[in-house]
């Protein structure tokens, strides 16, 4: 675990709700309709099948209700958004030549230190756009792709068709419909066979004009015996008015290889986020999906994984935090479809000031996937009695001869562990900040120590302004 | 003036009428090792959570001074920077920190003096070499560092554990809440080796027990006799031999006597 410090800024503000001026090159009309959707992708210059997808994916999207077994959905006004908008004119290879007022919010979240530090490639994406993207060259010289997802089609149109959309079909609900129809940017990588990547690749979005609509689209493909690890992290300003964070993430990997996808979402408290993120996994192959919900007014995102070869293990770690009117409805599903797969999903949920969360997982074994295994452990950890958690946890088991675990429980902040802690010094703040440091340990202990810290400064701001 | 001075002190269970210290008076310093001693009930553990500060208490009269400072204005966490220490009967729990960071942090929460104060992190060479010294001197085990917390500890590693973090923070006075009960002849006669070498010109102790068995280990400058949120007796080291052969039922005839 990282040792918390005690953070030298102001409490319990969200520190990232700062706003850009905004000076877009291209902004389409509120809301949506057919010639919008054929403006965005005219001026991205797709090719018609593209365009056919988009429109196509627009008629799912009308045609489907609105879901409402999950999060309250009610406060989106799909006629108040802007779909798209480009901030500058290109995606630039040096952050020299990204314009100055985006350039210093990134310095400001502290990305192009972390590329020099750390990462082995970055993205970065502003309003609709990716901005900047980098690679280290012996990747490049390896074979790895890491680009922008709209780049990707122009430049690699093959193997992007190829895989597109076959992992979450725009049927898949109604969000996926929404980004298939108006899908901006996002990255999309390819790992070569046998190719590792040992330092992550990361890509940060950032929405910065008001009522905006973003909607990145990320295809990652890990072929067999390779591994990356990807992260992200997402920001926003805080506006009065909601905006839309709606993203589409498809993976696959392939046999012996290995994926682990990271991601620290801190949306500002006036975000919907919601997210379908699904991958397969295919003979031996490995997927880890490592999810933090911390910011946001709502979320909904329940990572999934297909185990569709022998052998293959999914793996769900889940955070969710939620604060004063946010609701966190997060969790994970797993799929076992081949025989001998095994899973495992450990969701760790805080609530404070009011706020609520909720796990909501699936696990489903199919008929064949005999000698399965799957352990399912959800844990809520409540910090005042104004707060509130729920489990809805599903379980379809169809194959014989399986090994099934889920074990739950809900604890308190406790007055007494508070104290027993203060009783050696540490400050109220601290000691809360540190129980719930090391409630969510099984997870940060998975993260590379960077992202750890980030995550554990996080959660202590967050606790520092509920006390006191 | 000593270094602490309870002064007519009462408390009840916070929000209830229940008064369970009914005018407490002690005084003690450093260099002493003080024992209460009481029947089950009689306000030992109250008297020492107080004395912390637990929020589950609530001080209706008297005063309590702590080198010189109104003890009672102070929150838990200033009470343990100012020199004050409490061994738990009951430790808590605290899943996913280990030991060994926390015991850093702990250092380090009193280098600092508190959220105001500047920072001043002990070195994390120095801090192995402290805490592997008190390690030995407890004969805990290496691995016990980057346990977590107290999760899953038997009882006895609980009271090490305590007297490990009383080690390490140098307290000017350290209150042992039944420190030995749940520990066995060996484990005690360790840990009073502990308190024993811990205890000098820059320590002392006040020793919560309902049996003389640690006082064969520990030995006491003085005791008192708790009954009923009261201090009904103190004497010499004597006094526990008295309770030893007539028990607190004879010494409660005596008091109504």
């Amino acid at each position: 675990m990282g040792s918390i410090e005690t953070p030298d800024v102001d409490l319990g503000e969200y520190k990232w709700g700062f706003r850009d001026e905004e000076n877009p090159v291209i902004k389409t009309a509120k809301g949506l309709d057919e010639e919008i959707i054929r403006q965005i992708s005219a001026h991205k210059g797709e090719p018609q099948w593209m365009l056919d997808f988009r429109l196509e994916s627009y008629e799912i999207f009308k045609s489907k209700p609105m879901p409402e077994w999950g999060a309250d959905l009610s406060g989106i006004d799909f006629d108040d958004i802007f779909y798209y908008l480009k901030p500058a004119e290109a995606n630039a290879r040096s952050w020299d030549d990204v314009p100055e007022t985006i350039k210093n919010t990134f310095e400001r979240l502290g990305i192009p230190e972390a590329e020099r530090k750390f990462l082995a490639g970055v993205g970065a994406q502003y309003e609709s756009e990716v901005i900047y993207h980098s690679l280290k060259t012996e990747l490049e010289d390896q074979g790895v792709l890491f680009l922008d997802t709209d780049q990707a089609l122009l430049e690699h149109e093959d193997l992007f068709r190829e895989y597109w959309a076959t992992v979450i079909p725009p049927a898949d609900n109604k969000f996926a419909a929404l980004n298939s129809a108006v899908w901006s940017g996002g990255s999309f990588i390819y790992v070569p066979p046998g190719v590792r990547i040992e330092q992550p690749l990361q890509a940060y979005f950032r929405i910065n004009a008001q009522n905006m609509g973003q909607f990145e689209r990320t295809l990652i493909i890990v072929d067999e015996g390779a591994y990356v690890h990807y992260v992200e992290g997402c920001t926003a300003p805080t506006y009065s008015s909601d905006s839309l964070h709606s993203a589409v993430v498809e993976i696959l990997v392939k046999k012996g290889g290995r994926c682990r996808y990271t991601t620290i979402q801190n949306w500002s408290s006036n975000v919907y986020n919601l997210v379908t993120k699904r991958a397969v996994a295919e003979e031996d192959a490995t997927m880890e999906w490592v999810d933090g919900n911390l910011g946001s007014k709502i979320t909904m995102k329940y990572p999934a994984v297909i185990l569709k070869g022998e052998r293959a293990h999914g793996e769900i770690l889940s955070i969710a935090f939620a604060g004063e009117g946010q609701h966190q409805d997060a969790g994970g599903k797993i799929t076992h479809v081949a025989p001998n797969t095994t899973s495992v999903i450990t969701s760790k949920s805080i609530s404070k000031d009011g706020g609520r969360s909720s796990y909501r997982g699936l696990l489903r074994v199919n008929k064949d996937a005999e000698h399965s295994k799957s352990k399912v452990v959800c844990d809520a950890l409540i910090i005042d009695p104004e707060s509130r958690t729920d489990t809805y946890p599903y379980i379809n088991i169809s194959a014989d001869q399986v090994d099934i675990g889920h074990e739950a429980t809900v604890s308190k902040l406790g007055e007494e562990q508070i104290y027993y802690l203060m009783s050696r010094g540490l400050s109220e703040a601290e000691a809360s900040a540190l129980i719930v440091a090391g409630f969510i340990e099984p997870i940060t202990k998975e993260l590379p120590l960077e992202y750890a810290v980030e995550l554990n400064r996080l959660i202590q701001l967050q606790m520092e302004g509920s006390v006191g | 003036m000593a270094d602490l001075v309870i002064r007519n002190l009462h408390a009840n269970i916070a929000d209830t009428d229940t008064e369970i210290l009914k005018g407490i008076d002690l005084e003690m310093s450093r260099g002493e090792i003080h024992a209460i001693m009481g029947p089950n009930g009689s306000g030992k553990s109250t008297l020492s959570h107080v004395l912390m500060g637990h929020p589950g208490y609530e001080v209706t009269a008297g005063e309590v001074l702590f080198m010189g400072e109104d003890l009672l204005e102070l929150e838990a966490d200033e009470r343990s920077r100012a020199g004050l220490f409490l061994s738990f009967q009951y430790p808590f729990a605290v899943p996913g920190v280990t030991v060994a960071n926390f015991i850093r942090m702990a250092v380090n929460a009193h280098r600092k003096g508190g959220p105001e104060g500047e920072d001043d992190p002990i070195r994390i060479p120095e801090f192995r070499k402290q805490l592997q010294e008190a390690m030995e001197l407890l004969e805990i085990d290496k691995s016990m560092s980057s346990r977590s917390l107290n999760e899953g500890f038997s009882g006895g590693e609980k009271k090490r554990f305590e007297i490990l973090q009383m080690a390490m923070l140098k307290p000017s006075i350290a209150i042992l809440d039944e420190t030995d009960s749940g520990l066995d002849i060996d484990a005690l006669r360790i840990v009073s080796g502990g308190i024993n070498q811990l205890v000098g010109p820059d320590m002392g102790a006040l020793i919560i027990t309902h049996y003389q068995r640690i006082l064969d280990h520990v030995k006491p400058d003085r005791i008192h006799v708790l009954m009923d949120g009261r201090i009904v007796r103190s004497g010499g080291p004597e006094l526990a031999h008295e309770l030893e052969s007539s028990g607190y039922a004879g010494i409660a005839e005596e008091v109504s006597a």
